[in-house]
């Protein structure tokens, strides 16, 4: 049995409740949500907190809301959850995608969305997930809320910008019409962090063209998207030449590091290969999408 | 499941078709097993218990150059600190090893490798144990560790072992199999010679239930109570009595419910001898469990040969020879857990399956500043490397001859009638049908077809791969004559009781991990005496009850402790054959045996149950001379040769050629095991076995940093298949009974490790051909197979 250093413990009431903790409790107190990043860290005494505030009571950010023009998720919502979402499945393949290859079902059970993000493992995939949606983090603090575009939320390898007192509560992300996403990962083994993954959402115009993309990568060193990758594709109509062009470009604006999950040319080449593939579904999916309205109307 | 079911006739078993005792049975351990009530040693709470925790050495080799324990001892709730200093007082610093070499329990003078122990917290509760480790001030000079195997007999390379007088160097052993002279001949005169380097990376067996110990000294009586997890409870008493001097009868070894072994539990760990210096010092009992960390970074580890292997053959197809210079990393202590006379276990059965004309191997050991171990993980005592070997030599001669590797295979097979099969490294293979078992393997595989689709798939850049692997395995040591760990004999006893009712109790002195004895060796009881199993309690585990043998290892236990069970049996068959005579008022001679009962020959109405003639046996019945009143007897069995079960393995795989990763689409397992007792316990070994194959094949691996740094650590770092990586197996069996065996059975616990590495790594490679790639060695991770795409396969060590 792992055992971590001494910590105190509370279970926080309600969102209020639980920034009151956090703020009374100061910089050593962290917060739990699912625990499946922290508890192993804290068992491995990697991570010292002195408090932990136990947000699993908070039902009321376990949600999943779809709205016209966006689509609302609970900071406490599981990733077993979201894999069993209609409303997700039908606007952002790109999550079920994702949540298919996070981890096992006993994790996705117990993981939340929330808890993904604010941990900031450089290879969390939801992270890149949310980036290519273009998502947006909603924080509450002691003084009010702040809604924070995915790159003002995420500082660096596990960091981000909230303040010590200072809960995420919710994820929002735009709809938008003609649009597909995919996600593909390639890991050692099931439930093993990423070696590489890419994520790509498109939106067409009415023409067919590219309207807008965002390509991430997971694992290699980036935050945020890949613009220089995403330019030759606005515009355009999608062809696997610009396909393997915008694969060549987020390679090279990749920085992987060697470890034991392969070495830097390999990281690199997959960056390309994965790139390629999540456009070619991205945009297949999108196709899908415009007729699928296009009969509709 | 594909089971494909070939009848044999089984002298031994009966009638095939109305089984007493063999057939596919629930396991009786089970009901206790999945309503959670197992019994492990972390289940066990004595009263005063004290916790203990060990501190570990963060580097890979430092001079030890002070430790101050007074911040730990002055945390609440600390009892006791020891370090290596006080155990040296004790002249408990060092303890032997399983192959003549000690091992430190504490260190004293340098540290060795990293996670080694340095020091024990004894505590009132586990949280202040493992808090107060933090608070021991140790000061280590680091020195230069010697991590490369290759490197570890250079000219200059840091001596390790230093502590043994007039050591310089890190040479172990070397041993040698076979005619390097008459080998040689061959290879000079043959038309085909490949060469390869084949490298079997270190692995780790990590079983659910790390190792832990409750020593219970009790100092009245000078007696000590150990719960340990060990696959060998009466050679471990024997150690104990030996290293401690607390004398043999004074000592008890429990081995209660264990969480897997895997050969992980074969070895006496430091933390087993700190729990009983704990318990005697502090006067109170005291348990120690180590975490997934330390079992994995400490204890026993398995694998880490670098094999040079070389085949000759005629250009026809004709295998003639085999040679190999072996490199063996044994870490930092000898500590390998093998027959006395065979430091490299059983390698040299490396000729496998096959008729040779000329064989040659020599193993080189060499310390590094690893942990030690080196014989665990279901290796049948390095028969997995030994099939590596030969499976991968074969497949590249196939790839050199330009022939199919089926046929190949086929071509060189030892053929039936060839049995006994003296090999050219002196072993006498028992018996065997090889032809048989590989012709049913490519059935069930539909091989043809699928040789079709991967032409197929070829010409559309998609990468597909077909891999054999024909094993032979080498269980159940084994005869005293040859074989002994630390000078006891590889002998197993057995005894049996049938109560005045009839229900009988077997005792034992194998201990299960997990194999399912409590329902197999009752089936063979039962077979022999015809009651039914569920009358037949099984007991093992327990020095105090149990008679003594040498454990659960190499696939032993069928092998020789089946055979005592299944003498044992008839043994106590034979003597109610007398007191049913006597009950008869008969004689024994004119007296006949149909399953659990002895009758009159000529008139069946007339005749004992076995339940009858036990009631009798306790009863008033006069006896005859020389029979005594219980239905009881005991043997020990001194096994005359080893079995030798074997299998034919078909795997296929699909590599995705933009990402490099395996995909194990199928896998095709026919294994001959002789009798088969249990089919679903034998099926429950061969998917596990399998499923420790894809492990090793595509993902396990111990892996070192330059400095010694241990990079498998966790679970996050070494990994184990789950489900998801594993195809839905296909089984098959042959049957081919033991010559020798009382009941014809062989052991199969290891075959499927031993026989699935090689198939998955034969698929990876054959998918790879169309890229040119001839060799790759383990583990087949995404990286490491778009390396060997690339041209630039390398090896993991």
């Amino acid at each position: 049995m792992q055992i971590p250093a001494q910590f105190d413990y509370v279970r926080a009431s309600t969102i209020d409740n639980a920034i009151a903790l956090l703020d009374k409790h100061g910089e050593e107190a962290r917060v739990v949500a699912g625990g499946h990043s922290l508890l192993p860290m804290m068992k491995l005494r990697l991570a010292r907190p002195e408090w932990l505030i136990d947000i699993n009571d908070l039902f009321e950010l376990d949600f999943i809301l779809p709205e016209a023009t966006r689509l609302r998720v609970g900071a406490m919502t599981r990733h077993s959850a979201l894999l069993g979402s209609a409303d997700v499945a039908r606007l952002f393949p790109i999550v079920i995608d994702a949540e298919r290859v996070i981890a096992d079902p006993i994790v996705r059970n117990r993981g939340t969305i929330g808890g993904s993000l604010c941990q900031a493992d450089p290879a969390e995939d939801l992270a890149t997930v949310c980036d290519v949606l273009r998502a947006e983090a909603i924080v509450r603090g002691p003084g009010g809320g702040r809604i924070l575009s995915m790159d003002e939320f995420h500082k660096g390898p596990y960091e981000t910008s909230l303040a010590h007192n200072e809960l995420l509560v919710e994820i929002r992300f735009p709809v938008r019409p003609r649009s597909g996403s995919a996600y593909e990962k390639v890991e050692r083994r099931v439930g093993d962090w990423a070696v590489v993954a890419a994520g790509a959402a498109v939106s067409l115009a009415e023409d067919g063209t590219v309207d807008d993309v965002a390509i991430g990568l997971t694992a290699v060193g980036l935050d945020g998207t890949i613009d220089e990758a995403e330019t030759v594709l606005r515009g355009q109509q999608p062809t696997e030449e610009l396909f393997e062009e915008a694969g060549r470009l987020a390679a090279m604006a990749s920085l992987p590091v060697a470890d034991q999950r392969g070495p830097v040319d390999y990281k690199r080449h997959l960056a390309d290969e994965l790139t390629r593939r999540v456009l070619r579904r991205a945009c297949e999916r999108a196709l899908a999408a415009q007729s699928t309205t296009t009969q509709e109307g | 499941m594909t089971i494909t079911e070939v009848h044999a006739p089984n002298p031994a078993a009966g009638d095939a078709d109305r089984p007493i005792g063999y057939g596919r049975i629930q396991r009786k351990e089970d009901p206790r097993f999945v309503r959670g009530k197992g019994h492990y040693v972390d289940d066990i709470v004595l009263p005063g218990m004290l916790h203990g925790a060990i501190l570990r050495s963060p580097v890979a080799h430092a001079r030890l150059v002070s430790i101050d324990t007074s911040r730990a001892l002055a945390h609440p709730g600390v009892v006791a600190v020891i370090t290596g200093q006080d155990l040296l007082g004790l002249k408990l610093a060092w303890a032997p090893t399983l192959s003549a070499d000690v091992q430190a329990v504490l260190v004293t003078d340098k540290v060795r490798f990293q996670g080694q122990e340095v020091a024990f917290v004894i505590a009132e509760d586990r949280y202040a144990a493992r808090d107060a480790l933090e608070l021991i001030d140790v000061d280590y000079d680091v020195l230069t560790p010697v991590i490369d195997a290759r490197h570890a007999l250079d000219p200059g390379a840091p001596v390790i072992r230093d502590e043994i007088e007039g050591r310089t160097d890190n040479h172990i052993f070397d041993w040698e199999a076979g005619n390097a002279a008459e080998t040689d001949a061959v290879f000079a005169s043959a038309d085909v010679i490949v060469k390869q380097e084949i490298v079997y990376p270190r692995s780790h067996p990590a079983p659910m239930e790390t190792c832990g110990a409750v020593a219970d000294f009790e100092p009245i009586e000078g007696a000590l109570t150990l719960y340990e997890t060990s696959q060998a409870p009466h050679a471990h008493r024997t150690l104990f009595a030996i290293v401690s001097g607390i004398p043999e009868h004074k000592i008890r070894i429990v081995s209660p419910d264990i969480g897997g072994g895997f050969g992980n539990k074969v070895g006496i760990y430091p933390g087993y001898i700190l729990a009983v210096v704990g318990s005697i010092v502090t006067g109170r009992p005291v348990k120690w469990v180590e975490d997934r960390s330390e079992n994995l970074m400490s204890t026993s580890f398995a694998r880490d040969y670098i094999m040079q292997g070389e085949i000759a053959a005629t250009k026809e197809g004709k295998i003639l020879a085999l040679r190999t210079n072996v490199l063996a990393d044994h870490g930092a202590f000898n500590a390998t857990a093998q027959p006395t006379k065979y430091p490299a276990g059983f390698f040299h059965i490396f000729t496998g399956s096959y008729d040779l004309e000329a064989a040659h191997c020599k193993v080189t050991g060499v310390y590094t500043n690893k942990a030690p171990g080196g014989v665990a993980y279901a290796c049948s005592f390095r028969v997995t490397e030994a099939v590596l070997l030969v499976e991968r030599m074969v497949d590249i001669l196939a790839r050199k001859l330009e022939m199919d590797p089926a046929e190949l295979r086929l071509k060189n097979l030892i053929k039936p009638e060839q049995f006994p099969y003296k090999n050219k490294t002196g072993w006498e293979y028992d018996s065997g049908n090889y032809e048989r078992a590989l012709r049913l393997s490519m059935e069930m595989a539909g091989y043809d077809e699928l040789r079709r689709e991967q032409k197929e798939k070829r010409a559309r850049g998609e990468l597909m791969g077909i891999g054999i692997s024909f094993f032979t395995e080498t269980v159940g040591a084994g005869p005293r004559k040859h074989m002994d760990i630390v000078g006891l004999g590889m002998a197993d006893g057995a005894e049996l009781r049938i109560h005045p009712t009839g229900k009988a109790v077997v005792r034992i002195s194998v201990q299960s991990q997990g194999q399912g004895h409590e329902t197999t060796f009752a089936q063979i009881v039962a077979e022999e005496i015809g009651i039914p199993p569920e009358d037949i309690d099984v007991v093992h585990g327990d020095t105090d009850q149990t008679p003594f043998g040498l454990g659960t290892y190499g696939s032993r236990s069928t092998p020789v402790s089946g055979a005592a069970v299944a003498l044992v049996a008839r043994k106590v068959r034979e003597k109610a054959k007398f007191i049913a005579a006597a009950m008869l008022e008969t004689r024994p001679e004119d007296l006949e045996w149909e399953k659990g009962r002895w009758f009159v020959k000529g008139d069946p109405s007339v005749g004992k149950t076995m339940a009858e003639i036990a009631m009798g046996a306790h009863g008033t019945v006069t006896l005859p001379e020389g029979i005594d009143g219980n239905l009881d007897a005991e043997v020990t069995y001194d096994p005359p040769n080893l079995t030798f079960p074997f299998g034919a393995y078909i795997c296929v795989v699909d590599i995705d050629p933009g990402t490099g990763h395996v995909k194990v689409r199928r896998f095709i397992a026919v294994d001959d095991c002789g009798t088969r007792i249990n089919p679903m316990i034998i099926e429950g070994q061969v998917h596990g076995g399998l499923t420790d194959g894809v492990g090793m094949a595509l993902m396990q691996f111990i892996e070192f940093d330059e400095s010694g740094n241990n990079l498998g650590g966790s679970f996050m770092d070494y990994l184990i298949p789950t489900a998801m990586e594993v195809p839905n197996w296909e089984t098959g069996f042959t049957v081919t009974p033991s010559p020798h065996h009382p009941i014809g059975a062989k052991g199969v616990g290891e075959s499927a490790t031993v026989g699935s590495p090689p198939a998955i790594l034969n698929a990876v490679v054959d998918a790879l051909a169309p890229l040119g790639v001839t060799h790759m060695d383990m583990p087949c991770t995404p990286a490491r197979v778009w390396a060997a795409m690339q041209g630039r396969a390398t090896p993991p060590i």
